[in-house]
C-alpha cells in the first residue's frame, strides 16, 4: 500500500521528539555560563590563592556563581585554568 | 520564538549578543542534534549529552566565522556528525570490541532527520493550537485521552484537529525541497 503525504509527513514529525529538557537548558544558558566562567578564569589569574581554592572544586565555585556546573562546563574551565 | 524569525535573523541577533536569540536557536535545532546523536549514530545518553553540549558551545563560539547567515543548518548537521564521528572513535580506542557503525547508515539516517526538520519548520508556521495537537501526538507520543485531558477537549475533537492540521502542514510544505545529505564515510566502535 503506498504511503499518503500526510502519513510520510506524520512520520517525519515523529522522528524529531525533544531533546531533554535539561540538555536544552544548560545549552541555553551557555552565554551566562560563559560570563561565569571568564569572571572565574580573570580572578583566578589574579589571586594564586583564589586559583587553588578553586581548582580544588571547580563545581561548588561554578554553582556559586549561578553556573550548573554540567561536565562539559567544569571541562572547560579545567581546560582554561590549565593554559 | 517567532514563527517568522528566519535563521538569518536569529544568527545577526545573536552576534549582537540578544540572549533571547540564542535561546530560540538553542530550541530550534535542539531536537535536530539530538536526533542525530541518538537515531542517526546510536549514541548512549551520557555520550550523546556531551555531544550535545559541544555542538552547542561550538556554535556559540563560533557563529561570528559562519560565512553566510543561511549556513547555518548545514553547518550545525556536519557539526554535529563531526562530534558523533570523534565520540565513536574513542569508544572504538577505548573499546575494541564494540560493535561497529557504518557511518554511511549515519548519513542515511541524517538525510532522513534533515527532511524531518524541515517538516519541523514548517510545522513553527502554523497556528499554536495546531503546533501543539501535531507535537503531542506525533512528537511527544501523546495517546488522545492525554491531549483531550490537558487541552480540555473531547477525543473527537483532537482526531479532527490532527487531521485539520495535518493537512495544512502539508499544503505548507508543497513545493519545498530537502536540503542534500551529508558525505559519507565508515568508523567502528
Amino acid at each position: 500500500m503506498t504511503m499518503t503525504e500526510e502519513e510520510r509527513i506524520a512520520e517525519l514529525l515523529a522522528l524529531l521528539p525533544p531533546a531533554p529538557e535539561g540538555w536544552v537548558r544548560a545549552a541555553q544558558q551557555l552565554p551566562r555560563a560563559r560570563a561565569g566562567l571568564d569572571g572565574l578564569v580573570a580572578r583566578a589569574e589574579a589571586d594564586a590563592a583564589f586559583r587553588r581554592t578553586l581548582l580544588a572544586d571547580l563545581e561548588s565555585a561554578l554553582q556559586a556563581t549561578g553556573v550548573e556546573p554540567r561536565r562539559a562546563v567544569v571541562d572547560e574551565l579545567r581546560r582554561r585554568l590549565s593554559e | 520564538m517567532a514563527a517568522s524569525d528566519s535563521d538569518s535573523d536569529l544568527v545577526a541577533r545573536c552576534r549582537a549578543g540578544d540572549d533571547s536569540a540564542w535561546q530560540a536557536l538553542v530550541e530550534r535545532y535542539s531536537r535536530y542534534v539530538h536526533a542525530i546523536a541518538v537515531q542517526a549514530f546510536r549514541l548512549p545518553p551520557d555520550d550523546a549529552e556531551d555531544v550535545f553540549q559541544e555542538v552547542f558551545l561550538r556554535v556559540y563560539e563560533h557563529l561570528g566565522t559562519l560565512r553566510s547567515d543561511e549556513a547555518l543548518r548545514p553547518w550545525v548537521a556536519q557539526l554535529t556528525r563531526r562530534c558523533c564521528v570523534d565520540r565513536l572513535r574513542a569508544d572504538r580506542r577505548e573499546h575494541p570490541e564494540g560493535d561497529a557503525i557504518e557511518v554511511e547508515d549515519a548519513d542515511d539516517a541524517i538525510s532522513r532527520l534533515d527532511e524531518a526538520f524541515t517538516v519541523r519548520l514548517a510545522l513553527e508556521q502554523l497556528s499554536p493550537d495546531c503546533q501543539e495537537v501535531l507535537d503531542r501526538f506525533f512528537c511527544r507520543d501523546q495517546s488522545y485521552r492525554t491531549i483531550g485531558e490537558e487541552l480540555a477537549l473531547p477525543p473527537g475533537t483532537i482526531a479532527s484537529r490532527i487531521s485539520r492540521c495535518l493537512g495544512k502542514l502539508r499544503e505548507r510544505l508543497e513545493g519545498r525541497n530537502p536540503a542534500p545529505a551529508a558525505s559519507s564515510e565508515r568508523v567502528s566502535r
